[in-house]
């Protein structure tokens, strides 16, 4: 499908299946279209163009009302004049619940979120968490099709956020109902997706599992938006030295970098000499040594950050900067020489112009 | 800092005293018109005031029938007099008449509370849709239309009271209700779309998207999330628009002569049939106030939040 604001594309020729029970995360910054693709499979949007297919039925010109699925706002919007239980209740009076249905329903979800002290309070007396569980309580009482989850614990307080990240891949794994959860933040992500999707400016940029899309992006723009930090990125040129190897002159600081065997033939097979490429390496496959070391560069370190359980070495190589993930024990002063080598195993390449993966 | 305390201290009280004066001088013209009307008779044109006097209701009497001087020497005999209900007993008293038949003031009375009540209500359902369609909904040139809408109040009545009167004649809305009802409306409908338009662009869509996605339709969305949130700003502009259409004299003067006459219309007309009863025509006024009070204390907190929620807005 297409979604366009007047003359503004907000999604470009988005096209996703979703798997049944499948616990899909739309991951993007914000303003990439987002919020703009769950108002479509919701119908709260109409597509511009393409089609929207739920459960083998085409629900394109369905009204919301009638496709059965469940929206959690970014914002909740819970009813404001309305008490948590009647908030909760809402959708069942839609379809005219009996009563003592009714209460049946909201008890189960209730009980699920345990949130049987909030039920009658207004949305203005509730905590930001209570709140979110009302809107979740509201989204579960009536077994729709899917669950369309915008940013929900968006606006919580961090170690909340923890908390509910594990509450609601729990509830999610109870129920097994088919979710897209929509974030900006990647951590978030990883850590609930059954698949991810990865949107920029209004294109879906790659899917699959977290730590497919983690170790093999697609492009540069995955590369750098996925992880903390994300995939240094070294600017290089294949380039045949003394020895007849294959290796790669590393713009850094010109040094020439020897490859195993298996990437020089990758290499050979997809890049026509001479061309940029852009080096792909996690700062946890990032070695920093202080001896002389095979395979190395040379770079002095810039910064260290302390995470408590690891470091976070920055070190400058040339004009670039390479994050560098160590153990918690070795200290590095700010200035000092070091030498830095890859896992070779798991550096990847991208075409300088185009930013794609050269690795498929 | 205790100087800047001082300094707030000091401007408050003389804010409060400032809004004490204008109260008071506000309230000079009510509190003469409430008192005069429970003035007797013969009190009322005494100068200078009495300003303790036995209270008395007969001018409210006056008001509500038309009356007959007992001519001289046909005073009623004792046992009449015993015979008279309470009331005619205290208008005897006073002015030495007989009520003839009820007066005018009840029928303009009725006049005025159906036509304004009636007005207030169907501009307040129009006023909140409209609102709502050009809140929520592309309408193609919106702003044009919103202008158009409230240029329709920038004509003082007296000018568009002439061809308004020509116009009624010819499909007989003259002197009728429903003509009144309709003018109230047309000209008060703009100014409520517009104040309800702000009070509605405040509700974030999202409740109703949300009540969409919830199993509702767009009506239904509207009626239980966007009404019971706006009731504050409809409280608001009811009130103002019922005191509106309760004040209206241009419009009611030219058009209505008897069936549909309104109070307004009809009060001043009394000073002279009545030989300058002063008392009555302050009773009738009185009367008069009571409505648009009795509505704006019923509303007061909406109309509180209402108006500075107006403000607050740019
Ligand atoms: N109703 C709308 N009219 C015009 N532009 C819109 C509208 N809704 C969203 N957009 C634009 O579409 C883009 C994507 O918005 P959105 O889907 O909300 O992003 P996200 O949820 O990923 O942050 C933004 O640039 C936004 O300004
Ligand atoms: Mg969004």
């Amino acid at each position: 499908m297409v979604k366009k604001f007047g003359d503004f594309t907000a999604v470009k020729e988005l096209d996703l299946t979703i798997h049944d029970g499948e616990f899909l995360v739309l991951l993007g910054p914000s303003g990439c279209g987002k919020t703009t693709t769950l108002r479509c499979i919701s119908g709260l949007e109409i597509p511009t163009s393409g089609s929207i297919i739920l459960d083998g039925v085409d629900v394109t010109d369905r009204r919301a009302s009638q496709r059965d699925i469940a929206f959690v706002f970014q914002l909740y919007a819970l009813y404001p004049h309305l008490t948590a239980y009647k908030n909760i209740a809402f959708p069942l009076k839609a379809q005219h619940v009996p009563k003592e249905e009714m209460d049946k329903e909201v008890d189960r979800v209730v009980k699920m979120l345990r949130i049987e002290h909030i039920l009658d309070r207004k949305p203005k007396h509730l905590s930001g968490g209570d709140m979110q569980r009302v809107a979740l309580g509201r989204a579960l009482v009536r077994h729709p099709k899917v669950f369309l989850l915008d940013e929900p614990i968006g606006t919580l307080d961090a170690a909340f956020r923890e908390e509910m990240r594990t509450e609601l891949k729990a509830l999610h794994v109870d129920i097994n109902a088919t979710s897209v959860y929509v974030t900006h933040d990647q951590e978030e992500a990883m850590s609930m997706g059954d698949r991810i999707a990865v949107m920029n400016a209004g294109v879906l940029q790659q899917i699959g599992e977290p730590h497919e899309v983690y170790a093999n992006p697609v492009n540069l723009f995955v590369a750098r938006f996925i992880g903390s930090p994300g995939m240094n990125l070294l600017a290089c040129k294949p380039e045949t030295g003394e020895n007849g190897q294959l290796g790669l002159r590393m713009r850094g600081n010109n040094e020439l970098l020897e490859l195993p065997g298996t990437l020089q033939q990758l290499l050979k097979e997809k890049v026509e000499r001479d061309h940029s490429l852009v080096l792909g390496v996690r700062p946890e496959d990032t070695t920093v040594h202080t001896a002389e070391q095979e395979h190395s560069l040379a770079a002095e370190v810039y910064v260290t950050e302390k995470m408590g359980s690891y470091h976070i070495v920055d070190l400058s190589y040339g004009e670039e900067i390479v994050r560098a993930r160590t153990s918690a024990y070795v200290d590095m002063e700010i200035g000092q020489n070091v030498r830095m080598s890859f896992d070779m195993g798991r550096v990847r390449f991208f075409d300088s112009e185009s930013g794609q993966s050269i690795m498929n | 800092m205790a100087q800047v305390r001082e300094n707030k201290g000091a401007r408050k009280a003389i804010v409060a005293v400032v809004l004490i004066i204008f109260t008071i001088i506000y309230m000079i013209p009510l509190f003469y018109i409430v008192n005069t009307s429970f003035r007797p008779w013969a009190d009322i044109r005494e100068y200078p005031p009495k300003l303790i006097y036995q209270p008395s209701v007969a001018a409210f009497i006056r008001i509500f029938t038309a009356r007959a001087v007992y001519p001289p020497g046909q005073a009623p005999t004792e046992q009449e007099l015993k015979d008279m209900s309470t009331i005619e007993r205290i208008v005897y008293k006073e002015t030495n008449e007989r009520i003839v038949r009820t007066g005018d003031l009840p029928r303009r009375y009725l006049n005025s509370l159906i036509i304004c009540v009636l007005s207030t209500m169907i501009t307040i359902l129009l006023g909140t849709t409209a609102a709502y369609g050009f809140s929520r909904f592309p309408v193609k040139g919106k702003d044009d239309w919103m202008f158009f809408i409230l240029s329709t109040r920038m004509l003082p009545p007296v000018i568009v009271g002439i061809p308004v009167f020509l116009m009624f004649r010819n499909v007989g809305l003259n002197d009728s209700h429903l003509g009144l009802i309709l003018l109230y409306v047309a000209f008060n409908v703009s100014f409520a779309v517009w104040v309800l338009k702000g009070f509605i662009d405040e509700i974030p869509r999202e409740y109703e998207d949300a009540a969409l996605v919830d199993g509702y339709s767009r009506f239904q969305a509207f009626r239980k999330i966007v009404l019971p949130q706006s009731v504050t700003g409809i409280a608001a502009t009811a009130v103002f628009v019922f005191i509106f259409a309760w004040n209206e004299y241009a419009f009611a003067f030219m058009l209505t002569r008897n069936t549909a006459q309104t109070v307004p219309a009809w009060l001043p007309y009394q000073m002279g049939v009545l030989g300058f009863d002063w008392g009555a025509a302050a009773a009738g006024t009185t009367l008069f106030l009571i409505p648009p009070m009795v509505l704006t204390i019923l509303l007061r907190n909406h109309l509180v939040r209402g108006i500075s929620f107006g403000a607050v807005r740019k």
